[in-house]
């Protein structure tokens, strides 16, 4: 719509919009590798192939972030020269904010949690 | 008809959910019936139902949702006002034994909502509304990026609104406090249909919020007139995208969180419970990582109103223009690094503590710089006193106290004395009136002559801004004093008949707050009435700086007939310093996008989708959600979204210009 809306508009804009399009092949790939990356944390959980539950967790977050990026260069066809750099500029701001919510929130209540949790004192006082 | 039929259609709404116990509340309902009956009637012995239909519900206008943003904001300041002044005459009457005319059921209502609707539904809607009419102008665009989403946006946050408003007569609106926190908001303390109205309010409004965000921000990054950079878009510009680029990064938050809760209310899940795991105080820590950041979204375009008031008043080209930029994105930033300044004494100890606390005073730092920067740019300026400058210097004397009351507050030690108490209370009205109400009042003052045509009158103005001014520091200084005595907020009845007197100074305040509201609807009565002595043919009246006024007063649909080319900041000043001449003849068609109802629809949808949660009415629910995806499919199918406005129409409407404009010489 946007375009359309804009398009006698837009004549007048010289953004030089690198717009980056897929191919078949490259939308193939991607949803190849999403699949993959979908069935291995799959499998990690159903056949138990880990002793520890917590290395299996986070080898699926890990899986999650490597998705994440597939997704982003092979859909969103994102890369440092799309938009005129805009959608790399959007990335990092939204990869600061995730971090600071993400680690914040985890040091926060890591000593909330050890501060003001009940449970935690009576054990600490055994 | 059976107990289970009746709740299989009404879910838990019944006659006893009416609030007919509650004469204040039967009252209210009376006058707002009848004055809504009157107001229905009017429109429709007018036949102005169509006119409202054809030209204002359905437009995908950028400027006509702004002004309809504009009237949502101040038709809910009303309401929220009206709940201050329960507040404030219930705290001055409960004293000595007497337990004033508000009940604890209904008084905790009055708190909870009056935060809620001054926030979400009076200040966002009045900076929205402000950055969605200037904006596309300021950049020289024709409209903003999407237009449709624009209008299904400000339907959305009117559905939040409509369920707000419902709660007051049907049902009962959250007892929580404006963030409704956890466990008291859990279906185990709250097991009524406040914290469902406040949830599904706040989440139907919370999509046209995030919506509008990322509308706004694509306009201002894609849409700039040719040779308008980065560095030379007008500070409010500037403003209206750290504020939107922050809407977009910290509304989902708000909404994860809501979420979250609503899973624990309506499935029993332990997200925030106290047992099986869960935790009220990640509830807590989640929704200040939107909310801080929420005060800045409001803040930051009154910076921007501020800086163009202050410059086109001055005369003079902004002050330190790339500091004020650097001092906004920094501030962007920071804002993110702050939210646990709003619950130091929840016990993270001294290196969290003192973490947040030097973050937040650190921001006090580009805060200040803008500060200067205004204060130079008045420096040896040819001041002019109008409306908009008066809000601005009533501004900058106002909010240097809230700001370094926020200051004193950061200090971990000194927030556990003043935690909750009316000190903190004070200091965010000295910041949110200060900043947010005066800018959205400068704001208003200074860019109606462009809305509409005409100037606003000023001794009305003038009269309000006294009133709103004394009033302000009537009623808040006293809340400081109050605070430092150790009195905490939301209390309803009081012990010690010493504090009364402070009650009541701050009741007084409250009243000259109303007077000053009164008068600004006389304001706008009046100015309507004089609009032909009022009017503004040049289409900048102000001897002003930016391209909002490059075009005619009320702008014509298209905005500019051909886009300016834009070769300095101040891109109108630089216009008019090189004798800039409006092209007459070479007129094209302009492409525009076209009005469409499925916007309003799908808003409707949605609240009714949001009542039938409220009222565990899950077939109205499941209805309004499945017609939800119905009309928004049938949308893709909409082929008729532009039109060409023909030459002919860009001819005749710049040629009544020019005309204007002759005459006016």
């Amino acid at each position: 719509m946007n375009t359309d809306t804009h398009a006698a508009h837009a004549d007048d804009h010289h953004h030089g919009d690198g717009h980056a399009h897929g191919t078949f092949s490259t939308y193939m790939l991607g949803f190849v590798l999403s699949v993959v990356l979908t069935a291995i944390p799959f499998w990690l959980v159903m056949s138990g192939a880990l002793p520890s539950k917590q290395i299996t967790a986070l080898l699926i977050m890990a899986f999650a972030v490597v998705q994440i990026v597939v997704h982003m260069i092979y859909f969103l066809h994102m890369n440092t020269t799309s938009e005129n750099g805009w959608s790399m500029m959007a990335l990092i701001f939204t990869i600061v904010m995730v971090v600071i919510a993400l680690s914040g929130s985890l040091w926060v209540m890591n000593h909330l949690n050890s501060n003001m949790m009940p449970i935690h004192q009576m054990s600490g006082m055994k | 008809m059976s107990p289970d039929l009746l709740k299989l259609i009404f879910g838990r709404l019944g006659f006893e959910s009416l609030p007919l116990h509650e004469p204040i509340v039967v009252g209210t309902f009376a006058v707002v019936a009848l004055g809504g009956a009157a107001l229905l009637g009017a429109l429709t012995y007018f036949r102005l139902w169509g006119y409202l239909w054809r030209e204002w519900f359905t437009t995908v206008d950028h400027k006509r949702i702004g002004i309809m943003y504009m009237i949502l904001g101040i038709v809910m300041l009303l309401r929220g006002f009206a709940d201050a002044l329960m507040m404030r005459g219930q705290q001055m009457l409960a004293f000595g034994g007497s337990e004033g005319y508000l009940n604890a059921h209904h008084y905790d209502q009055v708190f909870t909502a009056h935060g809620v609707i001054m926030i979400f539904f009076v200040a966002m809607p009045l900076v929205t509304g402000l950055m969605n009419y200037v904006v596309p102008l300021q950049i020289g665009a024709r409209d903003v990026s999407f237009p449709f989403l624009n209008n299904f946006s400000f339907w959305m946050t009117v559905g939040g609104a409509v369920l707000v408003m419902a709660s007051l007569f049907i049902g009962e609106f959250a007892r929580t406090g404006w963030l409704a926190y956890p466990p008291l908001s859990n279906i185990g303390y709250s097991p009524d249909v406040g914290v469902d109205y406040y949830i599904w309010a706040l989440q139907v409004a919370g999509v046209g919020t995030t919506l509008s965000g990322i509308n706004l921000v694509c306009t201002i990054v894609k849409l700039r007139a040719p040779g308008m950079t980065m560095m030379r878009m007008p500070v409010f510009t500037w403003t209206s995208l750290c504020t939107n680029v922050l809407i977009v990064a910290s509304f989902p938050v708000l909404t994860v969180v809501l979420a979250l809760l609503s899973l624990d209310r309506y499935v029993g899940t332990n997200f925030f419970t106290n047992d099986f795991g869960g935790s009220p105080m990640m509830y807590v820590n989640l929704i200040w990582i939107w909310g801080h950041p929420e005060v800045y979204i409001l803040v930051l375009p009154a910076f921007g109103i501020f800086s163009e008031v202050t410059s086109t008043f001055s005369g003079k080209r902004l002050f330190g223009y790339t500091s004020m930029v650097y001092a906004t994105v920094v501030i962007t930033i920071l804002s993110y690094l702050v939210w646990l300044h709003h619950f130091f004494t929840m016990g993270s100890g001294a290196s969290v503590n003192s973490f947040f606390g030097i973050t937040t005073m650190i921001i006090s730092i580009p805060t200040g710089a803008k500060m200067f920067n205004w204060l130079f740019t008045m420096y040896r300026g040819r001041i002019r006193y109008e409306l908009p400058m008066m809000w601005t210097i009533a501004f900058m004397l106002t909010f240097v106290i809230g700001g370094m009351t926020g200051v004193l507050l950061a200090v971990p030690p000194a927030d556990f004395v003043l935690h909750n108490s009316l000190f903190l209370i004070a200091h965010f009205h000295n910041v949110i009136i200060g900043g947010v109400v005066f800018g959205a009042f400068a704001g208003i003052s200074y860019w109606f002559p462009k809305a509409f045509g005409f100037k606003l009158d000023p001794f009305w103005g003038k009269l309000s801004f006294w009133f709103w001014v004394t009033g302000f520091y009537l009623a808040f200084m006293p809340l400081y004093v109050l605070g430092l005595m150790g009195v905490t907020r939301r209390l309803r009845v009081f012990d010690d008949p010493s504090l009364q007197i402070w009650f009541v100074i701050a009741a007084i305040g409250a009243g000259l707050v109303l007077l000053g509201i009164i008068c600004m609807l006389v304001q706008f009565a009046v100015s309507f009435l004089k609009r032909e002595q009022l009017k503004d043919v040049t289409g900048d009246p102000w001897d002003a700086r930016t391209l909002e006024w490059a075009t005619s007063s009320p702008p014509p649909d298209y905005n500019f007939a051909f886009t300016p080319v834009v070769h300095d900041n101040d891109a109108w000043w630089d216009m008019k310093k090189r004798g800039y001449q409006r092209p007459l003849n070479g007129f094209k068609p302009i492409h525009m996008p076209s009005s469409t109802g499925t916007g309003i629809i799908l808003a409707g949808l949605a609240t009714a989708m949001g009542f039938g949660l409220i009222w565990y009415i899950w077939w109205l629910a499941a209805a309004s959600f499945i017609a939800m995806f119905a009309v928004g499919i049938g949308h893709t199918f909409n082929y008729h979204r532009d039109f060409d406005i023909p030459a002919e129409d860009v001819i005749r409407t710049e040629d009544a210009r020019t005309k204007l404009l002759a005459g006016a010489k």
